[in-house]
């Protein structure tokens, strides 16, 4: 604890050693304000399909956030986070088609389903690792579809066909259009969370956690409750995979079975290692690659998308095996070197 | 009881085709220490160099045999040209390699080939064995072409140096390299072998599922799971997980009430979990102990 607040009672500058670190800190928040800035600027100049498609793209990177806590920071493998996105999405359309729930409830509500489901699986996922675990998770990806077209919940889930959702209505008082109003709230939703997760990860837990990947017999020596840790990140990472879900069910308007399968999973896994593993705002720049590299490589060839889409990933993978993060980190380190010389 | 019986043998028929994938997906493990996404679609494109040979009027078991030795140089090719290069990334950027491939090769194939169904001969005829429907005598071929493979596999490990040599390899590199063994040839010599095990299985499953470019999608689905099952470390024991979930599969679709055949695969997938749970390391492997 004592390390934390040292650091949060910003170093005067009669420390002359510390400075250098926070000024690196307002170099970091300066950027976070300029990135802020222009994506607020976004739905004002951009055409309205542009707006959706950066909706999208944060929506995904939200996804990947909740993938990366748990392989990224906890180092568990996951097949399974199109499962808690599809749940979470079914949560807010099911509350919002049978409940009128207002939308902006739901995503809470899907947020706390996840949660406790992803908690629950966090429990047998205990004794499971690797590949064993990459395989428990990838039955829970394959098993979703199946479990949402189950005949018995038909009247809940609307089986095959799904279930429409109305998108939401921006507020009276604005005078901007649907799409905006969901670009927004996203962008709202988005920045939230984002916080929350680096905030957790600098904090006593988020130090547990990464210990947990580092050596867990280290870790558990040291003090730290392996399972309840190991556990409560299974749960907070499908909690924001869920959520990303909610709002991607608000985004399309329409949730269906087959919209959460076993591929939905292997994007965010692109996604996450394209973005870099470990890196929070790597994350935004995975959704970017999930969203938009499909479509590049369809415009350029329909027949071959797949193939193109297959070189571009090696390509990407050769250039930066540790992903945009890594590169990024890679650079900078460079620069820093040819400056000292 | 005759229910149960014939369910059992369906489930076997269904469990051949697993577990030839699952000999394949052991296989390449054993060489390169993870799972290989694209071995499914490796085995496919495989399949359609047999067909197109035979298309081009060679018999069957020329095309079968050149096949075979096109999947193998092909995969030690694949290893040397796009693996080397990831050898050192991380092991999740490695995986996202494996995707890529998987995509770059059934879109090639549904561009060369295109996507529609072919079918594909098989040498052992689809006669009815035993009097009865649910297996036949291509069906019996592939489950005595698996346990032949399985046996050579095996003779191939235990009896030769060269077997021997990949073994050390795969199991400590760097005391392999002390005493004069060329891993990185090794682990080329896993992926050709791989490979060219695979095409063996997509020639066989082909005549069942039929030729397309997404005909792997299940069946290497239910191989991993068959392979993780037996124990990643054994092939025996895959082939074994092969069957395994063959037969899990088809009783549960028949004997569990109500929820049973709509959601046989997962509960196919939950039972396997739940065995996991008891038997981390597979139910035949062996247990890895790692030094602090």
């Amino acid at each position: 604890m004592t390390s934390v607040r040292e650091e949060q009672i910003a170093v005067p500058a009669a420390e002359p050693v510390r400075r250098p670190v926070s000024m690196r800190l307002t170099g970091r928040r300066l950027i976070i304000a300029v990135a802020v800035a222009l994506a607020a600027a976004v739905p004002l100049v951009a055409t309205s399909f542009v707006t959706f498609q950066v909706t999208e793209v944060m929506i995904y990177g939200l996804a990947i956030l909740g993938l990366n806590l748990l392989t990224g920071f906890n180092g568990q493998f996951s097949l399974g986070h199109s499962a808690f996105y599809g749940l979470g999405a079914y949560t807010t359309a099911i509350l919002m088609h049978n409940y009128d729930v207002p939308y902006y409830w739901t995503l809470p509500a899907a947020g706390a389903v996840c949660f406790a489901v992803g908690f629950l699986f966090g429990l047998p996922a205990l004794r499971l690792q690797n590949l064993y675990l990459a395989l428990a998770t990838f039955a829970l990806a394959n098993a979703m579809p199946q479990i949402l077209k189950f005949h018995a919940l038909e009247n809940w889930t609307g089986g095959v066909q799904g279930l429409v959702v109305d998108q939401p209505d921006p507020p009276s008082f604005l005078p901007i259009d649907g799409d905006q109003w969901l670009y927004y709230f996203t962008l709202a939703v988005i920045l939230v969370m984002f916080a929350a997760a680096a905030n957790l990860i600098r904090s006593r837990s988020g130090r547990a956690i990464m210990a947990i990947r580092d050596n867990p017999i280290a870790a558990a020596a040291m003090g730290i409750n392996l399972s309840l840790y190991k556990t409560l990140t299974f749960g907070v990472s499908a909690l924001y995979t869920g959520v990303a879900g909610a709002l991607g069910a608000l985004a399309v308007a329409f949730v269906a079975p087959d919209s959460f399968t076993i591929f939905l999973s292997i994007s965010l896994l692109v996604g996450l290692v394209i973005g870099g593993v470990g890196s929070i705002p790597g994350c935004l720049f995975g959704g970017l690659f999930v969203l938009y590299v499909p479509n590049i490589a369809n415009s350029l060839s329909t027949g071959l998308a797949g193939a193109l889409y297959g070189v571009i990933l090696l390509l990407v993978i050769f250039v930066m095996p540790a992903g945009a993060a890594g590169f990024v980190r890679f650079v900078l380190a460079r620069l820093a070197r040819f400056r000292q010389s | 009881m005759e229910l149960l019986l014939q369910q059992v043998m369906a489930g076997l028929a269904n469990g051949a085709i697993y577990a030839c994938m699952a000999l394949a997906v052991v296989m390449i493990y054993q060489a390169i220490d993870h799972l290989n996404f694209a071995q499914g679609e490796m085995a496919m494109f495989s399949t359609f160099i047999a067909w197109q040979l035979m298309a081009w009027g060679l018999p069957y078991w020329v095309a079968f045999a050149a096949a075979a030795v096109v999947s193998f140089i092909a995969g030690v090719l694949i290893d040397r040209v796009l693996f080397r290069p990831v050898q050192k990334a991380p092991i999740l950027s490695q995986i996202v390699a494996f995707i890529a491939l998987f995509s770059i090769l059934n879109s090639s194939a549904g561009q060369i080939w295109d996507y529609t169904i072919k079918s594909f001969p098989t040498p052992f005829g689809h006669r009815s064995l035993f009097g009865g429907t649910l297996i036949d005598t291509h069906e019996a071929g592939m489950i005595g072409v698996t346990l032949v493979m399985l046996a050579l596999l095996y003779l191939f490990f235990r009896g030769t140096r060269l077997g021997l040599a990949m073994r050390a390899a795969a199991a400590n590199p760097e005391s392999a390299r002390l005493v004069g063994i060329r891993v990185g040839w090794m682990t080329a010599l896993g992926w050709g072998m791989a490979a060219a095990i695979g095409a063996v299985a997509g020639m066989l499953i082909a005549p069942v599922v039929f030729l397309e470019p997404n005909m792997m999608l299940g069946v290497l689905l239910y191989g991993f799971a068959g392979a993780v099952l037996g124990g990643l470390t054994s092939p025996g024991g895959a082939v074994a997980g092969g069957f395994a979930v063959g037969i899990i599969e088809n009783l549960a679709g028949t004997f569990i009430p109500y929820v049973g055949r709509e959601l046989k695969l997962t509960i196919a997938l939950a039972l396997i979990v739940i065995v996991l749970m008891f038997r981390p390391s597979g139910v035949f492997g062996t247990r890895v102990v790692s030094r602090v």
